[in-house]
């Protein structure tokens, strides 16, 4: 069964048209800059925002284990080592500042929600995306819904990192219609520094897509004091261009502090040393580097 | 993707929402030459005023001449008497002429209608919303002259002399409004007729019809003589508005130093002879041309929602091409007399509204909605050169009226279709988008003929109708949340403690959810039927006294039929009431089967008593509330199937039936203007957690901030409703700018529209959010929910971001400019 954080509507950033963004819960990857931390853990995580909060005690009051303890401070403080997971204190809070993120999915749940778009979807040529975490963590029940969703006909993205064992990526490419890949950083060193994994198979994986001449967008997420330097720039380029076939297009996205309050809600404190906005400017030459090479680069997308 | 739209003047930098000062740090003020900017400036800072003139002309009239003449004729004469009397104003830079009061933004009173009191205009005064200046000179001349004769006269006196006091508790616990209690009934649209014939012509067609007059057999003979004669005066009089017009463009010709103005106003005077005593033929005279029919109608009475033009692109159209062709116009031309034209209507603010009808539709704006695009009457594509230019003249402007609207066909090209959005993501609110293939629709449901319902479109705010041919009244807005509030309370309005409905039984006793619907059910019936026995009084009262003579002129068959615009004279006759609050009363509904019949986690009891005490102390019962009950606009069925029962209802109780003209139906409407706030402050709380006072749902749109799915879950749930059904529906959709920014925003926008309005979707408004919604926003989070912030990779709800992420949007969306 797919195990999913979310499925959202409406989205407008993640591949053609308007699209169905199916959330995988987990990844391989721990990228210091992550906007989703929740899509970060295999296992279901409670999350906990303390401005919605009014202290109830509901909460308290139906743990089974005891685990609930409500302070003046921090507002409702769990004892990890006590909880289960349970849900039940989701459930009773009448504010959601409780909520739990990570559940096991029907494909038909799956399916009735990405179905609820299709008017959409057909009037903007738009589909589904799935997304995460990494759905290809999740080959076999990713694979069925891409089958599902290939016989209803409707466009079929993933948006991967890549990170994953190349038998999987070949078993799931002919079921895809289009790959969002992430590319983060080419010096493998520095990889592992910021991402906390090697390389080598996300760039393997790549050439693999490539050489099946699937349909592919580079999504390249731009932090200063990353990846923005020059040399970093112009190795992704290099190798870009010396793939069998080259993305369709490369998205340069900008990176926004916006994420921070996730991480509170998880109960974990954002890390944004040595990360910076790169500058509107800085974002122009690059954007002018990967043109100037060839490359089909727009900035957001 | 788009290329720049090549325009002479470069179309600078906007702040959104702004009236007359979204030119960011720049001397440029808005406006495609030294003539628009100036008119512009004018129209925009001149304040609203009341003019005496008409009631002082009128009641002059009344005292020589009551009772001389049958009653037609009577009003045709006064027409007369003011075109011939009032003063005339030709503005300096001005092309398009001729005001309604003395000079720009000068309001008439209607004394016969509603005669102000020497209080109200006090309150006028002074207000400090919807202001209209009146000099003191001015007030103690209306005392001694207007308000001695019209007192206990008017009709708005007569109406509430008349109408029951179970009608009356109802109306003042604002169960419901009143539309004709001081402004007629209007509320109609210009076809292409006068493009084709002048007032003579029609003039001409009165005569053949009197002739014809069968005095033997017709019991009604007399009645349409009298009728016919008033029409023929009343194009005199609109002949005599326009000739001394031109004479008044040629006296200042005389004493202009100025050779290019001489050889303007000489111009004037050229096109006011011609038109509208005969019929225009080119693309000055076909403006100039509606734009006295306009003033006639505003003139001869107040009628709701002023006068439209209609489909004016697709009647310019043909005249347009012609001068073109011709040599004697250049686009820069026309594009100049558009701004002429479309200042002109801004000048003309509503007319002073008291009272609770000022509560339900507190604006200036009078509600001409320009139809653009859409259909032909064959069903081809409408869209043509006027419409683009229209587009740029709405961009250009940015004032406050005329309204306008574009015309999303599955005919109407991609490309008109985003060049509209382009205008839309400025975050005027304007143009707002509606669906000829579901209104085509629904005219024909209520009986037009496929020609007349795709020459019609929507007009106020969505309200359909078969342009030049239809009189559809709109007599007031129910308030349905209202009506469910007190069935909680066994018909008595808990604010008040009044009784205002039926008994339908302590809903402490009901055993399912079916009791109580079934008890709102027959609150609802009760109050609808009231309305309309009302509606009737009234409705009967404009058609023996206050017949539309001049409008009647216009309006199919009228004259043909010899009878009056408000007397059944148009060839369909449609009154509608508008049912407002569907998302509050659907959530409240939701709430009560969910939390206390099915779930029972909250007793009846519990929840009287928490709305009865405005939720203090009831907080955390009111938090489960907002957070876990099904809400209408998210896709969801439990919550979407309540709606779908309520607005089926409210059909049944509505739809077909008579209107007291002969053939003539009501039908239901889904508007509510700004009526929702009115609505929301004669309330307690609701059971969906809406706090006592707060403003309930507007139009078909879900409540404030309870669509948290994104728009597509929306259009969904809006679909669910068979929305052919209608007369029209409502949607507002609230947008952050960054959704629109880029040209692929543009076009998924195009996508939602096209995906609406292929699942039936009648109208959809675009609310591009500014810093202030943002900051409001912020401050009360539960009410704007639904602000989605949607980012490669990331999506979140803006009051779900941290508090100086919030910020960040707040100062980033002030500084975005497209």
């Amino acid at each position: 069964m797919p195990f999913l954080f979310d499925i959202k509507r409406y989205s407008i950033n993640d591949g053609p048209g308007v699209r169905v963004t199916v959330f995988f819960k987990g990844c391989p990857l721990s990228c210091r800059w992550c906007h989703n931390p929740e899509s970060i853990s295999f296992k279901t995580e409670k999350l906990y925002d303390k401005s919605k909060c009014i202290g109830c005690g509901s909460c308290v009051a139906v743990c089974p284990e005891n685990a609930l303890t409500l302070t003046k401070t921090s507002g409702v403080v769990t004892d990890s080592g006590e909880c289960v997971l349970c849900g039940k204190c989701a459930e009773v809070c009448p504010t959601k500042a409780i909520e739990m993120s990570g559940r096991d999915y029907s494909e038909d749940e799956v399916m009735t929600a990405v179905l609820k778009e299709t008017h959409i979807m057909d009037a903007s040529g738009g589909g589904v995306t799935f997304s995460g975490g990494e759905p290809l963590m999740y080959p076999e029940a990713l694979k069925s819904l891409l089958i599902r969703c290939g016989m209803e006909g409707i466009h079929r993205a993933i948006d991967t990192s890549g990170c994953v064992k190349s038998p999987v990526v070949e078993d799931i490419l002919p079921h895809a219609d289009l790959f969002l890949y992430d590319l983060k950083l080419m010096n493998a060193q520095n990889h592992r520094k910021w991402v906390g994994v090697d390389n080598t198979l996300i760039l393997k994986n790549l050439a693999l897509i490539s050489d099946h001449d699937k349909e592919y967008h580079i999504r390249i997420p731009l932090v200063e004091g990353v990846n923005t330097d020059d040399e970093n720039i112009i190795k992704t380029i290099d190798f870009l261009n010396g793939l069998k076939r080259k993305p369709t297009v490369v998205g340069l996205l900008p990176y926004h502090n916006i994420a921070s309050k996730k991480y509170e809600k998880l109960g974990k404190t954002y890390n944004g040393n040595g990360m910076a906005e790169p500058s509107k400017e800085r974002m122009t030459q690059i954007l002018s580097v990967f043109t100037a090479n060839g490359l089909n680069a727009v900035i957001g997308g | 993707m788009f290329e720049e739209l090549k325009t002479k003047n470069r179309i600078p930098q906007r702040k959104s929402n702004q009236e007359g000062n979204f030119y960011k740090n720049s001397s440029l003020k808005p406006g495609m030459n030294d003539r628009i900017r100036i008119l512009r400036e004018e129209s925009i800072s001149t304040p609203a005023s009341l003019s005496i003139e008409r009631a002082l002309i009128e009641t002059a009239f009344y005292k020589e001449n009551d009772g001389k003449y049958a009653i037609p004729v009577m009003r045709a004469l006064n027409f007369l008497e003011i075109c011939e009397k009032k003063s005339i104003y030709i503005g300096t830079n001005e092309l398009i002429v001729g005001e309604r009061g003395e000079k720009p933004k000068a309001v008439y009173t209607f004394p016969e209608l509603t005669c102000h009191s020497v209080g109200d205009l006090h309150v006028l005064n002074t207000r400090e919303q919807q202001r209209y200046v009146i000099s003191e000179e001015d007030i103690d001349i209306y005392r001694h002259e207007v308000i001695p004769y019209w007192k206990g006269r008017s009709q708005r006196d007569r109406i509430f002399e008349h109408v029951p006091h179970e009608w009356k508790a109802a109306y003042e616990a604002g169960m419901f409004t009143e539309f004709m209690e001081q402004r007629a009934p209007g509320h109609t649209c210009m076809d292409g007729k006068i493009y084709r014939k002048g007032m003579l012509d029609f003039k001409r067609e009165i005569e053949e019809e009197m002739a014809k007059l069968d005095y033997c057999n017709d019991p009604e003979a007399l009645d349409k003589e009298d009728q016919l004669h008033a029409m023929a005066i009343s194009c005199d009089a609109i002949i005599r508005l326009a000739e001394r017009h031109a004479g008044k463009a040629e006296e200042m010709a005389r004493h202009e130093k100025n050779p290019a103005r001489v050889e303007e106003l000489n111009r004037i005077a050229e096109v006011c002879r011609r038109v509208p005593a005969h019929a225009p033929r080119n693309f000055w005279e076909a403006i100039q041309m509606y734009w006295f029919i306009h003033l006639g109608v505003i003139t001869e009475l107040n009628g709701w929602d002023a006068f439209n033009p209609g489909h004016f692109d697709q009647h310019l159209a043909p005249f347009y091409q012609n001068d073109l062709e011709n040599g004697t116009l250049t686009r820069e031309e026309a594009k100049e007399l558009l701004c002429c034209f479309w200042i002109k209507v801004n000048n003309q603010p509503a007319p002073p509204k008291v009272g609770i009808t000022a509560n339900e539709s507190g604006t200036y704006n009078d509600f001409t909605n320009i139809n653009i695009g859409g259909v032909k009457p064959d069903g081809s594509d409408g869209v043509n050169d006027v419409s683009y230019l229209m587009l740029e003249v709405i961009e250009e402007l940015h004032i406050l009226q005329p309204g306008n609207s574009v015309h999303i066909a599955s005919v109407t090209p991609n490309r008109f279709l985003h060049a509209a959005i382009k205008v839309i993501r400025q975050g005027h609110g304007y143009p707002s988008v509606f669906n000829p293939d579901v209104y085509i629709q629904e005219m024909l449901r209520s009986g037009k003929s496929l020609c007349d319902a795709r020459e019609g479109g929507c007009s106020g705010c969505i309200e359909v109708g078969a342009f030049g041919k239809e009189a559809y009244l709109l007599t007031g807005y129910l308030n349905v949340p209202k009506i469910l509030e007190i069935t909680l309370f066994n018909g008595v309005d808990p604010v008040t403690g009044k009784k205002v409905g039926i008994e339908t039984g302590d809903p402490r006793g009901f055993t399912s959810y079916d009791e109580l619907y079934d008890a709102f059910h027959a609150q609802l019936k009760y109050i609808i039927d009231l309305k309309i026995r009302i509606n009737h009084y009234i409705d009967r009262m404009y058609a023996r006294y206050y017949p539309a003579t001049f409008l009647s002129v216009v309006m199919d068959d009228c004259i043909k039929k010899g009878r009056d615009y408000y007397n059944g004279g148009p060839r369909y006759n449609t009154t509608y009431i508008q049912c407002t609050g569907l998302g509050t009363v659907t959530d409240s509904l939701s709430s009560l089967k969910k939390h206390v019949f099915e779930m029972k986690d909250i007793g009846m009891d519990q929840l009287l008593y928490a709305i009865s005490v405005n939720f203090e102390g009831e907080e955390v019962l009111r938090q489960r509330i907002i957070n876990h009950t099904p809400f209408f606009g998210n896709d969801d069925d439990y919550a979407d199937e309540i709606a779908v029962k309520v607005y089926d209802d409210m059909f049944d109780l509505i739809d077909n039936r008579p209107n007291g003209k002969p053939g003539g139906k009501y039908h239901l409407n889904m508007l509510s203007t700004t009526c929702h706030n009115y609505f929301g402050n004669v309330m307690g709380a609701m059971p969906n957690g809406r706090l006592a006072g707060k403003a309930i749902s507007d139009g078909t749109s879900p409540s404030h901030g309870c669509d948290t799915h994104g728009p597509s879950a929306v259009i969904r749930s809006l679909s669910k409703l068979d929305q052919v059904k209608s007369g029209g529906t409502l949607l507002n959709l609230r947008f952050l700018p960054s959704l629109l920014r880029r040209d692929e925003d543009v076009v998924k926008l195009g996508n939602l529209i096209r995906s609406y309005f292929a699942q039936g979707g009648h109208h959809v408004q675009f609310n591009i959010v500014d810093t202030a919604t943002l900051i409001a926003a912020r401050d009360n989070p539960e009410e704007y929910k639904d602000l989605l912030v949607r980012m490669a990779g990331y999506s979140d709800y803006f009051n779900d971001m941290h508090e100086n992420l919030k910020q960040e949007i707040i100062e980033r969306t002030e500084n975005e400019s497209f």
